[in-house]
């Protein structure tokens, strides 16, 4: 298997629609997760009254008898291995801006949509604002 | 009742979110570097991945962020938490600048600028959106989608 992985070189310039479809499947992934994740923790509550009250065993009994928190986890793994298979083919200087970049205005439209949050112009002005400065100081 | 102000507790798990992340996500960068390509035939090479040294701090780090990160969202929303994660990028960019002496250049001193000034944005406005009862949402004087422009 070394040898073949040897002979096979890295490639200099990869299809941009391959990279493009590693990058979204990134994205995807990552905003399913943390919105369902921020779904999960707003339904259980303040951890750190929970912790107050119940002890630290309490608040992570809280998180882990939790399902939704569980299909989080499971879409930010997905994430996590897909970003894990991109970095391997593609640069960081690539995949490490783009998809954080992109993952911000992604969750404060899914934030809107699926959580209600209150997504007032500030918070657009920053998701856009923190997207470019994303984009720049990691490129 | 809107949460304008946080503890300082709570700027702390803040704090902890966005340094943790860009950290563990560098130690993870080194580590994939090093291995050889993996392809989709061969799945079972990531999991092998996972055991590597740069590859193992970086879960560490990670696993430390999302606990704080589990933390911050019970308590505040998404789209204010995100953000305050993106400043870690900002920290990891100064403390390479003035610990460790790299040159930054024009264009990521722009993105620094900005990031920060979003953070800031952010910063000011309530961290957490409620969804009281109605008569609670009129004495809260906050319009769920058009607010008035504030001049602040």
């Amino acid at each position: 298997m070394t040898i073949s992985l040897a002979t096979v070189p890295l490639p200099a310039t990869i299809n941009p629609w391959v990279a493009a479809a590693m990058i979204a499947a990134v994205v995807l992934a990552s905003t399913t997760g943390e919105v369902l994740t921020a779904a999960a923790m707003k339904s259980i509550g303040d951890l750190d009254v929970i912790r107050a009250h119940s002890g630290l065993k309490g608040a992570i009994r809280a998180v882990l008898t939790c399902p939704l928190f569980f299909a989080g986890v499971f879409f930010l793994a997905l994430a996590f291995f897909s970003l894990l298979f991109a970095l391997n083919h593609l640069n960081l200087s690539l995949v490490g801006p783009a998809s954080a970049s992109l993952t911000l205005v992604t969750n404060a439209v899914a934030g809107k949509i699926f959580l209600k949050e209150n997504v007032d112009r500030r918070r657009w002005a920053a998701a856009v604002l923190v997207c470019i400065g994303v984009y720049l100081l990691a490129h | 009742m809107v949460h304008h102000s946080l503890s300082p507790r709570q700027y702390l798990i803040l704090g902890l979110v966005a340094i943790s992340a860009p950290l563990g996500d560098s130690c993870l960068a080194r580590g994939m570097a090093a291995m050889p390509a993996i392809t989709l035939a061969h799945p079972g090479s990531l999991i092998a991945a996972v055991f590597t040294p740069w590859i193992a701090l970086g879960i560490a780090l990670l696993i430390g962020f999302f606990a704080s990160y589990l933390t911050a969202l019970s308590w505040a929303d998404l789209t204010f938490v995100l953000p305050a994660t993106a400043f870690g990028y900002v920290i990891i960019a100064l403390l390479a600048r003035f610990w460790l002496h790299e040159s930054i250049s024009l264009e990521r001193w722009a993105g620094i600028v900005l990031i920060t000034l979003g953070v800031g944005f952010v910063a000011q406005g309530p961290s957490l959106t409620q969804h009281p009862a109605p008569e609670a949402e009129e004495s809260a004087g906050r319009e769920p989608e058009e607010p008035k422009v504030e001049t602040r």
